[in-house]
């Protein structure tokens, strides 16, 4: 099975958010960026799950510039054959879905893994992006995926719940938490990776999408209002007159 | 015209689909249109939709859609809104329109931002905003195309009976086979889930353990709230892990987030913080949580958790 996962580029969660310009631009400067959580702990550790069971390879790919190599060769120190980095700024979801679509396109792939959301814009949508650009089913939020057969069935969180499906191959997938249990690179697979396949290629070019207008950062809260611990009526009547939330 | 898409679980419309509707009306006045909400499948009373701002109604009423394939889904609904000439696709902001938003939006070319919390500012374009970062910055994006696709956070602007019912217009288009079947859903009865719950009383390893958690639901029933969790409780088995809010775990945005015996790792408090108002009880006065807190309680959450249960008890009889 040919496994493509797309991983994405976003700040450290602890980072702490400055602006340049009034609003222009984030100041990166000093900020920490990671491999997406649930890119990097389950849609690539589902990947190469499959792959150590069923054969086939394992392809990361990325859109960013070079400074995203970090990200892409610790994916392929934890398991991964080979990367491909579109080389452009990741401009819009809609963007980076049509990037990705066309690496598909350009392969041959079965299945097509990311994660159910990155934790700096919470989108969710490339996958469904993805999907219909190729036409492919799409099933997002699994947290359980295995192959029955020709077909693949998997547990998809819902509001509340769980609902269990099926669908043939070739597919999209967006993982959410339990598709796979968090890897760690070992010094093994970071020297492997070191000499693993990293390929640049061009974006194809998109013609629409949503764009950046400008940043702002939410007011502060007030400050805590304390209540006496021995005083909960005095709590029940703020919720009730002043916040007006029971 | 602008569309909303009329979500429904079981025939029922959920607050997120009427907050959608509301939206969408709204939306539709700034931009002098009118607002159509569009329901798929067989749903109770679709006519209750113009209580909440629909001017039309149309329903699409196939056996089909009792079966969640998003392909099928997108197409019918980008089908439907070219036909019915619509610039401006709303969805509420759940997992289900979440997985139909970027479908559509590639279908329709149009340019799409999933989750804004305010409506549309036309004075130069198209532009909303949003939450980014964990709610530590907002974004403004311009949408260009001349069809614009959106989801709205839930609980971010409330649903208003301002209308009164309308007829339902039957619609119809041609639907592709479904790639995906579904085979069971199981969902959590009785309780309302944590993404739509509007208050939530949340505990952490300060309770010492899982045989403690009695005052916690009881606090809640109370209340009418759902119950949550840290990840560290989770992870040790104490509590389920669908009850797990945080950054890895369910994001919410409840009216009423109580969090009793959680220190409010950054992690935590990524997936909590846009609730409106925030209670902290921790007997550690240094507790970052106390920091994104609204009201604060420094105290032994043994004894504070049972004297609020009585205070509450007492507001709710009288």
């Amino acid at each position: 099975m040919n496994i493509l996962v797309a991983i994405s580029k976003t700040p450290d969660t602890t980072a702490k958010i400055t602006l340049n310009n009034g609003g222009n631009s984030i100041d990166e400067s000093g900020m920490s960026f990671i491999m997406n959580p649930y890119d990097e702990w389950y849609a690539l550790v589902k990947a190469i799950e499959l792959q150590e069971q069923l054969g086939g390879k394992v392809t990361i790919v990325h859109v960013g510039l070079s400074d995203s190599d970090t990200i892409i060769r610790k994916g392929l120190a934890i398991g991964a054959q080979d990367a491909i980095r579109v080389n452009a700024n990741p401009e819009s979801s809609n963007f980076v879905a049509h990037q990705i679509s066309a690496i598909v396109e350009s392969g041959s792939y079965d299945l097509v893994l990311l994660g159910k959301e990155s934790i700096d814009y919470n989108g969710s949508t490339v996958g469904a992006m993805v999907a219909e650009l190729l036409d492919f089913p799409y099933v997002s939020y699994a947290n359980h995926l295995e192959m029955e057969g020709d077909n693949i069935v998997l547990n998809r969180e819902i509001e509340g719940g769980i609902e269990k499906c099926k669908s043939s191959l070739p597919l999209v997938v967006s993982a959410a938490k339990g598709l796979a249990e968090q890897r760690i690179p070992n010094m093994r697979g970071i020297m492997m990776a070191k000499s693993k396949p990293l390929q640049v290629v061009d974006p194809v070019s998109v013609s629409y999408g949503a764009q950046t207008v400008r940043y702002e950062l939410p007011t502060e809260k007030s400050g805590v209002h304390l209540i006496p611990a021995d005083d909960m009526k005095e709590l029940v009547r703020l919720l009730h007159e002043e916040s007006k939330v029971i | 015209m602008i569309l909303v898409f009329a979500e429904h679980q079981n025939g029922i419309f959920k607050k997120n689909t009427l907050e959608a509707v509301t939206y969408a009306r709204k939306a539709a006045e700034l931009m002098n249109l009118s607002c159509g909400a569009l329901v798929l499948g067989n749903a109770n009373s679709p006519e209750s939709l113009g209580i909440y701002g629909a001017h039309k109604v149309w329903q699409f009423d196939d056996i089909h859609f009792s079966n969640f394939d998003s392909r099928m889904f997108a197409k019918a609904i980008a089908d439907i809104a070219i036909q019915q000439q619509c610039s401006v696709l709303v969805f509420p902001d759940s997992t289900t329109g979440k997985s139909l938003l970027g479908r559509v939006a590639i279908r329709l070319k149009a340019d799409s931002v999933s989750g804004t919390h305010t409506l549309p500012d036309c004075s130069n374009g198209f532009e909303v905003k949003k939450k980014i970062y964990s709610g530590k910055a907002i974004v403004t994006l311009s949408l260009n195309t001349d069809i614009k696709v959106l989801s709205l956070t839930g609980n971010s602007i409330p649903s208003e009976k301002t209308g009164s019912e309308v007829a339902v217009t039957p619609v119809t288009c041609e639907l592709p086979e479904a790639q995906v079947a579904v085979v069971e859903t199981n969902r959590v009865v009785g309780t309302v889930p944590l993404p739509e719950a509007e208050k939530v009383v949340s505990a952490g390893r300060g309770m010492k353990g899982p045989e403690n958690w009695e005052m916690i639901e009881k606090l809640a029933q109370t209340l009418g709230a759902t119950t949550a969790c840290s990840r560290p409780v989770a992870d040790s088995g104490w509590r389920p892990h669908h009850e797990h809010v945080g950054q890895t775990g369910i994001a919410i945005r409840p009216n009423l987030y109580i969090a009793i015996g959680i220190s409010g790792a950054i992690q935590h408090l990524a997936g909590v913080n846009n609730s409106k108002t925030i209670v902290v009880i921790n007997k550690d006065p240094e507790a970052p949580f106390f920091k994104a807190a609204d009201y604060g309680v420094v105290g032994d959450l043994f004894e504070v958790v049972p004297r609020l249960q009585e205070a509450l008890e007492d507001y709710y009889s009288s």
